[in-house]
């Protein structure tokens, strides 16, 4: 049996997008190490409920860190301590029985909050549409060494693909900047042959979204990437700056 | 206005251009603090070599007058800009987070990169504060003259030997540098990244680079004038 935890949550309440909020303290008892943080979170809101209270509202899907909608920030830490981890994947493990842990929605101004926990992140799915996409059929997926993409780049490209869209970078930089999600976008097409072809156009359309979204700059903190749960490296927003410059002088 | 002309400027105001040019005016400015620590350090030479280097330097004539205009750009440039990016800032976060910390490494926030509007300020304020006192100071008219091969040129050495003797100035100039050793800390290797010249590799050696600009810099202005305080005792 594994061991039993007590602890203590100081997790941020807000009824909906223009109530105030605040930090309301709770003590969960019988927290194990095994359990995921949002497992905390569920018993939690099984107590709550129990109570006649209104559980508290925090996103999640897949629960094992590839969809992207979970996320708020653990201790001051967007996602938790652990690296590379999403908070659906983050184990009771890093934590010790008495911890107390403060719970915050990511907060920017283009994640507008939508009640406790759950913000709204709307803003990359209009990043996206400005043009994170490829606008022909590029068919099923074509033979092997049919189309040749050289090691190096189809490394690099998987691993900006690997963002799944969480918003931790934003709700961890000192910025608020949306700079490492966009510019891994921009990066992954740019560096493949079918994404190439809209390079310009797309690394031109993508930035004037993300501040239009209101985004912060990014100031080169790398915070970005030290919570980004699938560790995706600024490299690509260095590349984002050179596809930029590239469409705007050539 | 041509429309291409005008997306180049969309696009410089856009947040990659604001990152680009900051970047860019900010290496400049590398190059001449640099520049201007290797003139004070002529100084310690003793005898005429200060003014020497200051004559050498006003000969250049119309060259100097657009190397001076050119740099004014780029600091009013470097700071304009650095403004709006603090301002989008505090705009973008809205809200205040109750606790938050750095997730650590490979996170590079740190007291310099945090801080760098306020270095940023001070050095603004300092900047305007000693070219009222130093470049636009007393001169030949008031009677700073030297001689050089014959020629009378204004005293620079004793202005500064002058003010460096007053507390104020010996402790008030390093603690600004000091400042300025935090900004090119992360400034450094924050433009080389701005403008795409790093790679996770390069960073390795490009980031501490950054740390031993600051220190080099800021040691090489600091030792002028606490040298010209303490030798005023000897
Ligand atoms: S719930 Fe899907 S990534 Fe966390």
């Amino acid at each position: 049996m594994a061991e039993q935890m007590t602890i203590h949550l100081r997790i941020w309440r807000q009824a909906g997008p223009d109530a105030p909020g605040r930090l309301v303290d709770y003590t969960v008892a019988g927290a194990n190490e095994h359990m995921s943080f949002l497992e905390l979170l569920d018993v939690l809101n099984e107590q709550l409920v129990h109570r006649g209270e209104e559980p508290v509202a925090f996103d999640s899907d897949c629960r094992e860190g590839i969809c992207g909608s979970c996320g708020v920030l653990v201790g001051g830490i967007a996602h938790g301590p652990q690296r590379r981890t999403a908070v659906c994947q983050l184990h009771m493990r890093s934590f010790k029985d008495g911890d107390r842990i403060v719970v915050e929605p990511f907060r920017a101004r283009a994640f507008p909050l939508v009640k406790d926990l759950v913000v709204d992140r709307s803003a990359f799915d209009r990043i996206i549409s400005a043009g994170g996409f490829i606008s022909t059929t590029t068919g099923g997926a074509p033979d092997a060494n049919a189309l040749p993409v050289s090691k190096d780049a189809a490394d690099e490209a998987m691993d900006y693909a690997t963002c799944i869209g969480c918003g931790a970078c934003v709700a961890a930089c000192p910025n608020a900047s949306a700079s490492l999600f966009t510019a891994a976008k921009i990066s992954h097409l740019a560096l493949l042959p079918q994404g190439s072809v809209e390079a310009s156009r797309r690394v031109v359309a993508m930035v004037r979204q993300m501040s239009e979204e209101g985004f912060g700059d990014c100031s080169n903190h790398t915070e970005c990437e030290a919570v980004c749960p699938k560790g995706i490296s600024i490299a690509c927003i260095a590349r984002m700056r050179r596809e930029y410059v590239k469409a705007v002088l050539c | 206005m041509s429309s291409r002309t005008k997306h180049f400027f969309q696009a410089l105001a856009s947040p990659v251009g604001r990152k680009v040019l900051t970047g860019l005016t900010g290496l400049g400015l590398v190059l001449f603090v640099i520049v201007h620590m290797l003139g004070n350090l002529t100084y310690l030479q003793g005898g005429d070599a200060y003014n020497l280097y200051a004559h050498k330097l006003a000969s250049y004539g119309v060259l100097l007058y657009i190397l001076e205009v050119g740099l004014a750009a780029f600091f009013a440039l470097h700071a304009c800009i650095g403004i709006s990016i603090y301002l989008r800032k505090r705009r973008a976060r809205g809200g205040h987070y109750a606790r938050y910390k750095t997730a650590g490494k490979p996170s590079l926030q740190t007291f310099a990169s945090r801080t760098m509007i306020v270095s940023g300020i001070v050095l603004l304020v300092f900047l305007v504060l000693h070219l009222i006192h130093f470049k636009f100071g007393p001169g030949m008219a008031e009677g700073y003259v030297a001689t050089i091969e014959g020629e009378q040129i204004r005293d620079l050495r004793r202005l500064m030997t002058e003010q460096f003797r007053s507390p104020l100035y010996a402790f008030g100039y390093p603690a600004v540098i000091i400042l300025l050793g935090f900004h090119l800390r992360h400034g450094f290797w924050s433009a080389l990244q701005s403008l795409s010249l790093t790679s996770p590799r390069l960073s390795s050696i490009l980031y501490p680079a950054g740390a031993l600009l600051g220190i080099v810099v800021g040691a090489g202005f600091i030792i002028v004038p606490l040298w010209i305080y303490f030798s005023q005792f000897s």
